[in-house]
């Protein structure tokens, strides 16, 4: 065993510079951890986070029962029924997602002819039963209004890459 | 015809003389786009979406042509592929979509459009126009056909095939350029084959108004079956989502309805979701309570049991399958009852040779006759195909059609003489003559002659007077029966008929019986049976389920694996698309459970044991798809005809079965078109 080593052992100097390090990230480095759920970290406007169905400024619901979602849904987590409202309008009458199938993989969102599916940047829907992950036209209606000025705004960010 | 042979992409090949270049290139196996063209409507030529190149020996064409309108000659060479082609095609496909909406996706059209399949195909993937498109109105077709006139195209097919195929000219092309557009008379579309238009719209401008915004065409599971709503057993397709029958699609035979379907047949099955009987029932203080199959099944054992044979009775309905009707043959029998009848119309056919009662001439063979006596029918609604077949027929000239019986719009020329059957022993010289010069003619007996009282001699008559026309040979047999039920051929065919001294329809109805059992039985009056126990099997709460005493809830055709032999003699398999709804059975297997709890032992477990036994017993049935040739000798009885005059017999083609009378698509129909009265009424009839 060599003296130095000898030294460096007797006086822990591996720990010293470990808690050097440590010292080091405590007040010398740009903190990288957030103090969430009171802060969150930046998305990009193309995330893929909870469904929501958006609604014309009017208040017009956009979705027009075409089903395309529905076809190319790969976890086949979409569900539609549509018959001709009363104004002979194309709408549809049953609009569910099974949020338990659902992978998100934002098919839907692209294969919408008229931007009614969105998947919006809410990410925090957790919930204490299954069934509350079952929604319904009414839900995802009112994802779309809870979230419009979120999806509007990415829709229009993202708009020139498309 | 000689054949032509031509080049079709280098590759030789052989057409009749008379084909077109477009026929030339299917032969040949090459896809050549196409919107107006339609196999069987005459050609318009005014798509252009069909445009090839031509060359001969003298070189190639200086521009490219219609291959739909040109006609082939020998040595010509056909180009398909060439850039010249490609870029013609491309052309005609933007300026057809210059004025077409791009809805595609509220489009009842969208997944199975032709437009939209070829400018995929075809097309640029882009738009050069940006000024505004046209718009069209909206053109009323009635309750079956709807219109969204912008995505018109003019491709006159809908024009064409009211004209040629369903024979009422209602649909037409007003003005030209970019005001053509295709006009009605702005009433409903007054024909039984209105539902093939939507069918022959390429694009979305006709569409299917019970069935709008329903379904993709990709969410549905397709079921090949054979349509029970007449006795023409038409090919059908069954399309269903779940549980739920959608709609209805033809389904190609060129022997029996070629790609046509009439509306009934089409549009009725709504009624299969409504007034349905999806549980057992017993009458009890006068009223239906639900019950258990249990209580049920042995309310019904106790009164077989304690009732004397000739005392039971057991009438079969009109679009009871093969299978059951056999089934309940078997049990009746074993019990020793002999008061059966699958006549709910007590139409005098059956018990005498198979051809008596059949469609001898077939229905593909009219398109041979050249002298057609109608006795006591109204094909256009007792089987609108036969119908059309015979006006396809008429349209190719050298054809005379006499009628006996109420006048009707038949669509063609027909020849009234009169209304009295009398007439088929006393003909005029003239229509004599006619049957006579003729080399095939043909007489159809139809329901208004066969459920009179002097039904058998009128068919015996009927008989005599084909034999003396020289209309039964070995290459021609021009005796026809026209059923309306699609069960009719089959139970005459496994002898489901009153035996020795046994009591028909007409008696056990009256009362005759004690115990009736009424399968799907609901054309026969009631009235008269409030002292007969009735059981009634159906799968609709029609008329025999209100007189019932027991109701057993069965399948309806679209929810039982069945035979059906049409009024041709072809023996025909109708497919499970969905489950009966609720408790309900396939009716066989309640008839099975009846006769194991009775003791008599049917030979049978399963359908396919049942089958069997059903072809050991009636051998006609084990021969599927074909027409039958069967010898005829004699038909009916000879006797005396009254002159009495034949009534109608269908007064409302919309409202014949329990299915299409709990349809609220047959039920606006009907308001539309009206039943005959209404229609002689208003003054439009005819």
């Amino acid at each position: 065993m060599s003296t130095a080593r000898a030294i460096s052992q007797l006086f822990l100097w591996e720990l010293v510079k470990g808690l050097g390090l440590t010292l080091k990230y405590m007040f010398f480095k740009k903190r990288v951890t957030i103090n969430y759920p009171y802060e969150k970290g930046a998305i990009s406007p193309r995330f893929r986070g909870e469904h929501a169905l958006r609604r014309y400024p009017s208040g017009e619901e956009r979705c027009i029962a075409c089903k395309l979602c529905e076809a190319i849904c790969p976890a086949q987590a979409i569900t539609i029924e549509a018959e001709p409202r009363e104004d002979g309008q194309r709408r549809t009458t049953r609009y569910d997602i099974d949020m338990t199938k659902c992978i998100y993989c934002g098919y839907c969102q692209e294969a919408c002819p008229v931007d009614a599916i969105v998947q919006g940047p809410n990410f925090e829907f957790a919930t204490e039963t299954r069934e509350e992950l079952y929604y319904n036209k009414d839900k995802l209606l009112a994802n779309g209004d809870r979230w419009e000025t979120e999806i509007a705004q990415n829709i229009a960010l993202d708009a020139a890459y498309r | 015809m000689s054949d032509i042979t031509v080049k079709v992409d280098g590759v030789e090949v052989a057409v009749p003389a008379g084909s077109n270049v477009l026929q030339a290139c299917e032969a040949a196996g090459v896809e050549v786009p196409r919107f107006c063209y339609h196999d069987r409507l005459s050609v318009a030529g005014n798509c252009r979406m069909c445009l090839v190149q031509l060359e001969n020996e003298r070189g190639m064409a200086p521009k490219p042509a219609a291959s739909c309108a040109t006609p082939v000659a020998p040595g010509l060479m056909i180009h398909t592929k060439t850039e010249a082609v490609q870029k013609a095609r491309k052309g005609v496909m933007e300026f057809l979509l210059i004025n077409h909406p791009l809805d595609c996706p509220i489009c009842d059209q969208g997944g199975e459009c032709d437009l939209q399949d070829q400018a995929m195909a075809y097309g640029m993937d882009r738009t050069r126009y940006q000024e505004n498109k046209r718009a069209v109105t909206e053109k009323y077709m009635g309750p079956i056909v709807k219109t969204i006139m912008t995505r018109c195209i003019q491709c006159t097919r809908c024009v064409r095939f009211a004209t040629e195929v369903a024979g009422v000219e209602e649909i037409g092309l007003v003005q030209r350029g970019e005001h053509a557009e295709i006009s009605t008379l702005e009433k409903a579309i007054n024909s039984e084959l209105s539902g093939n238009l939507i069918d022959v719209c390429p694009v979305g401008a006709l569409t299917s108004r019970p069935y709008a915004f329903h379904a993709r065409p990709w969410e549905l599971r397709k079921t090949p079956s054979v349509d029970v709503f007449d006795a023409v057993g038409s090919n059908i397709r069954i399309d269903t989502r779940g549980k739920e029958v959608l709609r209805v699609q033809p389904r190609l035979h060129e022997d029996v309805n070629e790609e046509w379907l009439a509306d009934k047949a089409r549009y009725a099955v709504d009624g299969l979701k409504r007034q349905r009987l999806d549980r057992p029932y017993v009458r009890e203080d006068g009223k239906l309570r639900p019950a258990s199959w249990d209580e049920a099944l042995g309310l019904v054992l106790d009164k077989l049991k304690s009732t004397q044979a000739d005392k039971i009775g057991a009438i079969v309905g009109d679009q009871v399958e093969a299978e059951s009707m056999f089934a309940l043959g078997s049990l009746m029998n074993g019990l020793g009852v002999k008061n059966l009848d699958c006549r709910q119309d007590g139409a005098k056919v059956g018990g005498g040779e198979r051809g008596a009662y059949l469609f001898n001439t077939g229905i593909a063979g009219l398109e041979e006759a050249d002298a057609i006596l109608l006795v006591g029918t109204n094909p256009r609604w007792e089987a609108p195909l036969i119908n059309a077949r015979m006006r396809k027929r008429f349209l190719k000239g050298g054809l005379t059609v006499m009628g006996i019986g109420q006048p009707h719009d038949l669509t063609y020329e027909v020849d009234w003489l009169g209304d009295s059957p009398a007439l088929l022993s006393a003909m005029p010289q003239e229509a004599l003559d006619v049957l006579k010069a003729a080399k095939n003619p043909v007489v159809i007996l139809g329901g208004d002659a066969l459920t009179r009282n002097d039904g058998a001699e009128i068919a015996h008559a009927a008989f005599q007077l084909l034999k003396l026309a020289d209309g039964l040979r070995d290459d021609w047999n021009g005796f026809n029966v026209l059923h309306t039920a699609a069960s009719r051929v089959a139970g005459l065919d496994m002898g489901f008929v009153p035996g020795e001294g046994a009591q028909d329809t007409a008696a056990m109805i009256a009362g005759g019986v004690d115990l009736l059992y009424l399968l799907a039985a609901d054309e026969v009056d009631t009235s008269a049976l409030s002292d007969t126990f009735v059981v009634y099997q159906g799968h609709h709460g029609d008329r025999g389920a209100h007189a019932a005493d027991v109701i057993l809830p069965g399948a309806a055709y679209t929810e039982k694996n069945g035979t059906y032999v049409s009024t041709e003699g072809r023996v025909q398999f109708g497919r499970l698309a969905v489950f009966p709804p609720g408790d309900a059975r396939e009716d066989w297997t309640i008839i099975r459970a009846l006769a194991g709890q009775l003791g008599v032992d049917l030979g049978f477990d399963s359908l396919i044991e049942l089958r069997q036994k059903m072809i050991e017993a009636v051998p006609s049935l084990a021969v599927a798809d074909t027409l039958p040739v069967e010898s005829l000798t004699s038909v009916g009885i000879a006797g005396l005809i009254d002159g009495q005059a034949l009534s109608a017999a269908i007064d409302n083609y919309y409202m014949t079965d329990p299915i299409s009378r709990a349809s609220k698509t047959m039920a606006e129909c009907s308001q539309v078109f009206g039943t005959s009265e209404a229609e002689k009424a208003t003054g439009t009839h005819g």
